[in-house]
């Protein structure tokens, strides 16, 4: 693979695809919305969350904002905040421990693991050590909620960064039904999922006005 | 759409323009004359001279801001926008659209469906408070835009949709005088100029036809298309093409209305214009501050969308036709809807 081919995909990426094809594409083939997520993302990076009593065990350290990659998924991004635990039985004494930070009521547990277990793939690239386990924090209740990265997780994971590859090198924005979703998707706007499923609508609007049908008369 | 329209133009001379945290300060002579918050901003048009700090720029351009110079006579100068937003494929396919005589002519049809529908309802409107005498004319304008609408939908050739469209287009500004009321008379208009405007009505055609291709050029450029590659419009050095085809279907129900009614209600009188030795006319500070104040307010106006079947405003009908011709190009529409006014 030449540098020239390749494509990264976006940490944040996987979260979209896990919630919709469509709106992934929209968000990162189409760049869509581009200033409203990053404006997004930047507050989340400034804005610190305290974990109670995680900064006072001994010997354990907290990164936040942590660049990471994979160059083997080539895949990039950054974790909120990842602790490094001290374990004897680490090569390097330690163990990185991502913990997702999530501020919304959870919309998918798939979504959040997927999203954590791709951190951990980066962080055990990065440090060469095994990275067994993280947790998502849940702002709202106050909750932490151990993941066990294991190999389902982690073939899923792997599986939704191919999907998404894919996707970047196609240039494709899928089409997708409207579904219960789009009501709680933020891109709905953009996406106009009600216009794009159906197919002679526009052509069946310009008649219309040609033939000078009024629209009122008209479903 | 979450997104509040907000634009935030400069109309006092030696304007300083400087970023504060996450806010923009507005400074006159020293002094500090308002404080918008970035996150609230969409473009920036400068109608006079103005500063602004490189450090500002950087983040406008950042957050998809969109700043735009205007020279002091209302001509569009420049407009300062960082890496395209959206997608080189969306551009691309734009571009084969574009050099594909098919693709083209069915897009230029239905923008043109799109703006003598809209310029025939605008008539249909004004006739119903038109005085007696005027409505003969206005049902006659009326009835020949009709004709010229299903001229156009019938239409093969793109040069014919150009040629209808400009006939089009003579038939309405024809039917303009008549719309004018009482006092309003006084205005004059002796058919449609504009290098440079020689009467009031044109003065303020042109500025306002300016302000809204600003905001469909912006509209475009923030779903990822480049501005200046047309269909309707043939490319040329130094003109938005796409944008002043996306206005087209916009002119009517969104300036013409507005100027109409800015002067039949009295709110602009022939005393707000100069002429100039030559005969080229232009607003007075005070009327442009007024019309400005006036389109912005417009924008704000709730209208129904009849293809998407919803209610918007006419601040956001730009970026939804934008959005629904980015559809068009990637093949999810099967045509380009434009927007209909009832
Ligand atoms: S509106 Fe629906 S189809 Fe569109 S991106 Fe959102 S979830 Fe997906």
């Amino acid at each position: 693979m030449t540098s020239a081919s390749e494509t990264w995909v976006a940490l944040s990426a996987l979260q979209h695809l896990l919630f919709c094809e469509r709106q992934a594409a929209l968000i990162h083939v189409e760049q869509l919305w581009r200033e409203d997520v990053r404006t997004a993302t930047g507050r989340l990076l400034h804005e610190r969350v305290d974990l109670p009593g995680h900064d006072a065990r001994p010997g354990r350290r907290v990164e936040r904002a942590v660049r990471l990659g994979c160059e083997r998924l080539r895949l990039v991004g950054r974790a909120d905040l990842v602790e490094y635990h001290p374990d004897a039985t680490s090569p390097t004494g330690w163990r990185p421990y991502p913990v997702e930070v999530k501020r919304a009521k959870r919309k998918s547990l798939e979504a959040d693991s997927v999203q954590l277990c791709a951190q951990a793939l980066c962080l055990e690239e990065m440090h060469g050590v095994a990275v067994p386990e993280g947790a998502l924090f849940h702002v709202a209740q106050h909750r932490r909620q151990v993941v066990m990265l294991d190999a389902r997780l982690r073939a899923r994971t792997e599986e939704a960064v191919a999907r998404m590859h894919e996707l970047l090198a196609r240039g494709h924005v899928p089409v997708v039904a409207r579904a219960p979703k789009c009501e709680s998707c933020s891109l709905e706007p953009l996406c106009m999922p009600h216009v794009t499923a159906g197919q002679r609508r526009a052509s069946d609007h310009l008649r219309r006005m040609v033939e000078l049908v009024d629209p009122e008369t008209v479903s | 759409m979450t997104t509040a329209l907000n634009t935030l133009f400069i109309t006092v001379e030696g304007t300083r323009l400087n970023k504060e945290g996450e806010r923009v300060v507005v400074t006159v002579k020293d002094e500090k004359k308002a404080e918008v918050p970035l996150r609230h901003l969409r473009s920036v048009v400068c109608l006079t001279r103005a500063w602004m700090t490189p450090e500002l720029l950087e983040s406008c351009v950042e957050a998809g801001i969109h700043v735009s110079f205007f020279g002091v006579t209302g001509r569009f100068l420049a407009r300062v926008e960082g890496l395209p937003g959206g997608n080189v494929l969306l551009r691309r396919e734009q571009y084969r659209a574009a050099d594909d005589g098919g693709r083209t002519l069915a897009i230029a049809r239905a923008m043109v469906v799109g703006k003598v529908s809209n310029a025939r309802q605008f008539v249909l409107h004004a006739k119903r408070d038109a005085a007696a005498e005027q409505v003969p004319s206005l049902e006659d304008a009326a009835r020949r835009l009709a004709e010229h609408l299903r001229a156009v939908g019938r239409a093969e050739e793109l040069e014919q949709v150009r040629g209808l469209e400009g006939i089009a287009a003579r038939d309405y500004f024809e039917a303009f005088p008549g719309l004018l009321k009482g006092g309003a008379r006084r205005f004059g208009f002796d058919g449609r100029n504009r290098r440079p405007p020689r009467d009031p009505l044109n003065a303020l055609l042109s500025f306002g036809y300016a302000l809204l291709a600003q905001d469909c050029a912006g509209a475009l450029a923030g779903v990822g298309l480049d501005p200046a590659v047309g269909f309707l419009h043939e490319d040329r050095p130094g003109r938005l093409s796409l944008a002043l085809d996306l206005m087209e279907e916009l002119r009517a129900p969104v300036v013409d209305r507005l100027v109409f009614s800015l002067v039949n209600r009295g709110q602009l009188k022939p005393e707000d214009f100069k002429e100039e030795a030559a005969g080229a006319v232009m607003l007075r500070d005070e009327a442009r501050k007024a019309f400005l104040v006036a389109y912005q307010a417009a924008k704000q106006v709730e209208v129904q969308h009849v293809f998407l079947g919803q209610q918007t405003s006419w601040g956001l009908v730009p970026h939804l036709q934008a959005l629904l011709l980015a559809r068009t190009l990637r093949g999810e529409l099967d045509g380009y809807p434009p927007f209909a006014v009832r």
